[in-house]
């Protein structure tokens, strides 16, 4: 079986994978970080979405053997301690999240929003979001709540450097 | 999936060199946006999977003069450069906008950070939006054994000119005086229902639709017409047949080939 | 009950308790659990919609690698069959044909997607791989697809027992009165309409975990159910025929449900059942294709509905007559979806005085339908505030004045339909008044204009809805057929300390019940909400349940909470009493605090909890140690929420594209615990409620495939398919729950699909258009706008 070598969540990890193991079963089943969900097999609910080398990407549709030496960020890495990542408390605030399964994958897909276009505005976060579909919100609020949530990364970071805010892996 | 075989050779002769020694159904790996779900779904069983991405100089994107009589410029796309690298360049944004576009209009933002040009267009799925930029832009097909033109290269239904063990390297796209491409997308995939990419190359003009058909296709009807007068108008009254359109739950053929009409039309509007 | 505004109590928009472990990938959903020595099962199905099973032979994947074992109906036919929960009557007074739903096909298998065979191996991936080698032998029979055509002679049956493929013929109403003012009427709008079949399309996919321990002889089952409760009771007594003590049903965290996890399925049993006969867990996972053919789906009704009309606008009569797809087997509570919870709403908001509705219940070849967000409610709504648009239009009337002149005035309640529901309260012109406002109802042809002049056809659309929710009295239930009664149970656990455990029988998926539990418990016990701990999801923690759906979590299950404080509270004062000498009658408890009326004496919440646990000086001869009550809350009556939508939409005429521009809703919900959860809920109905009216459409073909069985041709809505929606609520409070509450969870997918076709019918009127049909498709649309031009 294949070995692969990669960092999860700033920790470096090996695992005895099958070549056909996706990159969301390893985190799953072989790293038990279960925050990062399966909700379709076609690769459109984007539920599975982790940061492959700091850009999002369905882990659902990427071999495990294809992130070897890559940086993957998952749900589970974002809060420093207790204190939750600025575009997680902007859910938070705003209600962004209901039964909470597409939430970690839409977190994760706001994240790199926020460091790809930081001036989104409510027309572009709606058009991001194509790949990220939750059943329950009707997206109002995760809509309301990524675009404050940007402000936010934003602010904790002097503009134009909040590409590499803080809790992402590139 | 089935399982398989991992390889990921470091060059196109180990490439090649895998595939001979790949068993009964060897396939290449390139974004893995169409590949995977296939393989998921047990569509495909290949003996071995064949990825590419550890091969150097792949990627990329860069300008080129034209030799020979074509003195035009061309943008030469590396097979494996990503949606969101082309939709992101500054050159093809520059030189051909209308490929930027078309490339970000593609899948979602996760699809585009993984899937490619070479993976595109080697499937040749009949809705994906790469083949009508192929088609309408003159582009060359260069692979590790030969270069094949554009419009030599898309032969029918999820069907193209390579050889078994052929790699796509690059896509040479020329850069046209004006192009669009305008698609009306199939609501539930986001693949193109119908696409319709119009480019002028001074006094050519090409008209490539995708989704519509088995394969994508250009309506000489409508480029005759453009090539005499530029404009939205000079469309009025061209009718595209329904005949052998694609029909299915999203839209039947009449409305695809009236969706033509439509996009064509925009297209050339937004050419301006 | 007099108390100070609480800062977490009821009517505060307090964020939600549940928010940080799901943020954080800390949610315990039951794909994440993973027990020792865990095995995989993969269910093999039909890919046939109908066919006779003449061999199955499983040797080759018995030893395939990695498998445990392989079962097929040889060894499950001793297992009872999946019950349906209610039993209708049709109108010659015949029960209903209910043919056996087993486990795995017996004889023959019914949908695509029915289960054969079952492979356990020790990967997924094992038992995937094992699946290929297991072969079946069918011989094809006709797909029975079309619900008309299905009762035709010679058609193939479903079920032997319902030969003509009718599971029963219903009626409701009085149809002589109805025919008698048909025959006198000014003016009959007659609709014929479908309402498009549905995938419920949690995002989290069901799955099961079986467990057994030989040691104790009990059975565990992990599984993503709204109703842990009721899977308990359906499995063990009418399955597996394992008594309840012995089963324990954990629902944990569950992603969405919204009806497809209310009901007992094949799956849940089977892996229960495995894990016994292999004393090993058994897991299953369902993939998002195997979703789309084994969870029920939704809707699926083709409807007439004629309207009878004076010549001044006022409704005569309503007449409806519908087939309802049931799918190949009856789901746990499909039954009672087109009949007591769709004809009993035919009135509507408005004083028709005389209803007549007709529904039989088609099996097909297809997979089973129950009840999907609103369940009934929203066939009864759409069909009514189709055709009421359509009375308007043929008749001139304006839309909002002809549903005013018929409105229920508010000093009409408590009012009784003619289809057997007494409305305790409501105020229509109210919800009206608030969504015309908000909307700028009388500016919009100004808007119309300006949408023409850039090429587009802008249309506005009115629906006006009721619900019933809180399902339902145990007796009215009963006797319309329910196998089960429809109270909630809770218990409230007043701990030495003074902090509180609730266990209630509602399950929250998506709901936050962790939340608006707790402020409800936080406003009146007058404790700090971070004192009160919400359990849902096991039936080994809680007494027992019912469960969440129809929007009686808050209804209900709230109420069963109240009912079990209001038992502490008047056990607290016999305890207060007692520490401060005073008379039991002379105690009050208001803020948290137990006071002698009249004084300044009082023990605090947390002190006489104390006392109870600690009971020195205490008075042990007539009061127990301990401060826990159980309370079981029967609701006594339905509860109304109603409300108005208004739509507006943009048509782009060469393509038929729709874009809905502006959403507004005005909702009257009764008392509201957090506003904020509950603007959610209309948030998310809205966005299905507008995915029925534009996207989504489970498509059979003739042979019975479902040709949209995945998210690449089954159309989700997207964020960009959507608006930001403009909500408010107003309020008439429900006068038979101790709360006040209505419930909101239905709203939203109740009454938008109208509001959105009616916008849509309403942007085409130059072209004659009278009806669109949903999915309203840009190719729908341009076909409609094409035969107009023809014409």
């Amino acid at each position: 079986m294949p070995r692969v070598a990669l960092t999860v969540n700033g920790k470096a990890v090996t695992a005895e994978v099958e070549g056909r193991t996706l990159l969301v079963q390893l985190l799953r089943e072989n790293l038990g970080l279960t925050g990062t969900h399966v909700g379709c097999d076609t690769s459109q609910c984007g539920a599975c979405t982790v940061h492959v080398n700091g850009r999002s990407v369905k882990s659902c549709t990427m071999l495990a053997v294809q992130a070897a030496s890559s940086a993957v960020t998952t749900i589970e890495g974002l809060a420093n301690g207790t204190e939750l990542h600025p575009m997680q408390e902007a859910f938070r605030e705003h209600h962004g999240l209901q039964c909470g399964f597409c939430t970690p994958g839409m977190v994760m897909s706001a994240i790199d929003l926020a460091r790809h276009n930081p001036e989104a505005d409510e027309t572009q976060v709606r058009e991001w979001l194509e790949g990220n579909l939750c059943r329950c919100t009707g997206y109002h609020n995760i809509v309301k709540a990524i675009l404050a949530g940007i402000k936010a990364m934003l602010g904790n970071a002097p503009r134009g450097k909040s590409a590499k805010s803080r809790g992402t892996s590139s | 999936m089935h399982d398989f075989k991992y390889a990921r050779p470091a060059s196109l002769a180990a490439a090649a060199t895998l595939v001979k020694k790949g068993g009964a159904d060897p396939v290449f790996l390139a974004g893995g946006q169409t590949l995977i779900p296939a393989l998921k779904m047990r569509l495909r069983k290949p003996s071995t999977v064949i990825d590419l991405a550890a091969i150097k100089g792949l990627d990329g994107i860069a300008e080129k003069k034209g030799k020979g009589k074509d003195k035009g410029l061309t943008v030469v796309v590396g097979a494996l450069t990503t949606h969101a690298a082309v939709a992101g360049s500054k050159l093809v944004k520059a030189r051909i906008p209308a490929l930027a576009a078309l490339a970000e209009g593609i899948g979602d933002p996760q699809v585009r950070h993984r899937g490619t040009l070479g993976g595109s267009i080697a499937n040749a799925d009949p809705a994906a939006d790469y083949p009508a930029a192929v088609i309408a832009l003159h582009a060359e097909v260069v692979t590790n054994k030969r270069s094949i033109s554009g419009d030599a290269f898309f032969k029918g239904f999820f069907e193209t000119a390579l050889k078994p063990g052929e790699i796509v390297t690059a896509v040479n796209f020329r850069v046209p005086d004006k192009a669009a491409y305008m698609k009306f997308a199939q609501p539930a995939s986001r693949f193109a229902l119908v696409g319709v990419l119009v480019a002028k190359f001074g006094a050519e003009v090409r008209v490539a639709v995708t989704g519509a058909g088995a394969s994508v296709f250009r309506v000489p009807d409508m480029e005759k017409a453009l090539a005499k007068s530029f404009s939205a108008a000079a469309l009025d009254g061209i009718k595209v047949s329904p005949k052998d359109l694609n029909s299915d739950i999203h839209a039947a053929a009449d409305y695809r080939a009236h969706l033509i009409g439509v996009l064509a039309k925009r297209a050339v509007e937004a050419c301006g | 009950m007099t108390h100070q505004p609480n800062p977490t109590g009821i009517g505060a928009a307090l964020k939600r308790k549940e928010d940080p472990r799901f943020l954080r990938g800390k949610g315990r959903y039951t794909d994440d659990i993973n027990l020792p020595g865990q095995s995989y099962a993969y269910f093999l199905r039909s890919a046939y919609a109908h066919a006779r099973i003449k061999k199955i032979d499983t040797r080759a994947a018995k030893k395939a690698r990695g498998v445990v074992a392989v079962y097929t109906s040889a060894d499950t036919a001793k297992l009872g069959g999946l019950p349906c929960g209610w039993l209708i009557h049709s109108k010659d007074g015949s029960p209903m044909k209910e043919g056996k739903h087993p486990v795995l096909a017996e004889g023959k298998v019914r949908h695509v997607g029915d289960p054969v065979a079952v492979i356990i191996a020790e990967t997924l991936a094992q038992a995937r791989d094992a699946a290929e080698l297991v072969e079946i032998d069918f011989a094809e029979l006709p797909a029975v697809v079309d619900m008309a055509k299905a009762q035709n002679k010679g058609a193939a049956a479903v079920h032997d027992v319902a030969p003509d493929n009718v599971c029963y013929d219903w009626e409701l109403g009085d149809k002589a009165a109805v025919d008698a003012a048909f025959a006198t009427a000014a003016h009959v709008t007659r609709l014929e309409l479908t309402n498009n079949r549905l995938a419920a399309n949690p995002i989290e996919p069901r799955a099961a975990i079986g467990d057994y321990s030989s040691a104790t002889g009990e059975h565990t089952l992990y599984t993503t159910s709204q109703n842990p409760h009721v899977i308990r009771l359906l499995m063990g007594a009418f399955v597996l025929q394992i008594p309840e003590h012995k089963i324990r049903v954990i629902a944990p965290d569950v992603g969405g449900g919204f009806g497809s996890k209310i009901y007992h399925y094949a799956e849940e049993a089977l892996v229960t059942w495995a894990a016994a006969q292999l004393e090993r867990p058994v897991k299953w996972t369902s993939d998002r294709s195997e979703a789309f053919l084994s969870d029920a789906q939704g809707r699926d009704h083709k409807t007439v509905v004629e309207l009878a009309l004076d010549k001044d606008g006022k409704f005569l009569a309503l007449r409806e007559s519908t087939l309802a797809n049931m799918g190949a087997y009856l789901s746990t509570f499909a039954s009672v979806i087109p009949t007591w919870l769709h004809g009993t709403l035919l009135a509507g908001q408005y004083t028709t005085p005389a209803i007549y509705c007709n529904v039989k219940a088609i099996y097909t070849s297809t997979v089973a339908v129950d009840a999907y967000r609103g369940a009934g409610r929203p066939e009864a709504t759409f069909l009514l505030e189709r055709v009421i648009d359509l009375a308007a239009l043929e008749t001139g009337r304006d839309p909002v004045e002809l549903r005013r002149l018929n409105f229920i005035q508010p000093h009409q309640f408590p009012y009784q339909t003619p289809v057997a529901l007494v409305y305790d309260s409501g105020n229509y012109q109210a919800t009206m008044d608030q969504a015309l406002k908000a909307a700028d109802y009388a500016g919009f042809e100004k808007r119309r204009q300006a949408a023409k002049a850039r090429g587009k056809l802008r249309g506005i659309g009115v629906a006006s809805y009721i619900e019933a929710c809180g399902i339902a009295p145990s007796n009215v239930a009963g006797a319309l057929g329910a196998r089960a009664g429809l109270y909630e149970a809770a218990t409230v656990r007043v701990n030495p300390t003074g902090s509180v455990s609730v266990m209630t029988g509602s399950h929250s998926h998506g709901q936050g019940h962790e939340t608006t539990f707790a402020q409800v418990v936080s406003d009146k016990l007058g404790i700090a909400f971070d004192q009160v701990e919400i359990v849902h999801g096991d039936t080994a923690k809680i007494p027992f349940g019912m469960g969440t759906y129809g929007s009686r979590s808050i209804a209900v299950g709230g109420s069963a909470i109240v009912k079990a404080m209001d038992k502490i509270i008047a056990k607290g004062k016999k305890i207060a009493a007692h520490m401060l000498e005073a008379a039991e009658g002379d105690m009050t408890f208001e803020n948290g605090a137990f006071k002698v009326a009249g004084t300044d004496r009082q023990k605090s919440f947390g002190e006489v909890a104390f006392s109870a646990y600690v009971p020195h000086k205490y008075p042990l001869d007539t009061v127990e140690p301990g401060l826990e009550e159980t309370a079981f809350y029967d609701p006594k009556n339905f509860t109304f929420p109603a409300g108005t939508y208004i739509c507006e939409v943009e048509i782009d005429p060469d393509t038929g594209a729709v874009e809905i521009v502006a959403f507004h809703a005005a909702d009257d919900f009764g008392n509201i615990i957090n506003p904020m959860i509950v603007e959610g809920q209309v948030h998310g109905g809205l966005a299905q409620g507008i995915g029925q009216a534009l996207f989504e459409h489970c498509v059979y073909d003739d042979a019975g495939q479902l040709v949209s069985g995945s998210f690449m041709d089954y159309c989700m809505p997207r964020a960009d398919n959507l608006p930001s929606f403009n909500v408010a609520t107003s309020v008439t409070v429900c006068t038979h729950n101790p709360l006040g509450v209505k419930g909101c969870g239905e709203a939203g997918a109740i009454g938008s699909p109208p509001a959105v076709i009616n916008a849509i019918v309403n942007a085409l009127k130059d072209y004659g258009v009278t009806h669109i049909e949903m999915p309203a498709t840009p190719q729908k649309i341009w076909r409609a706008i094409r035969s107009a031009k023809k014409k």
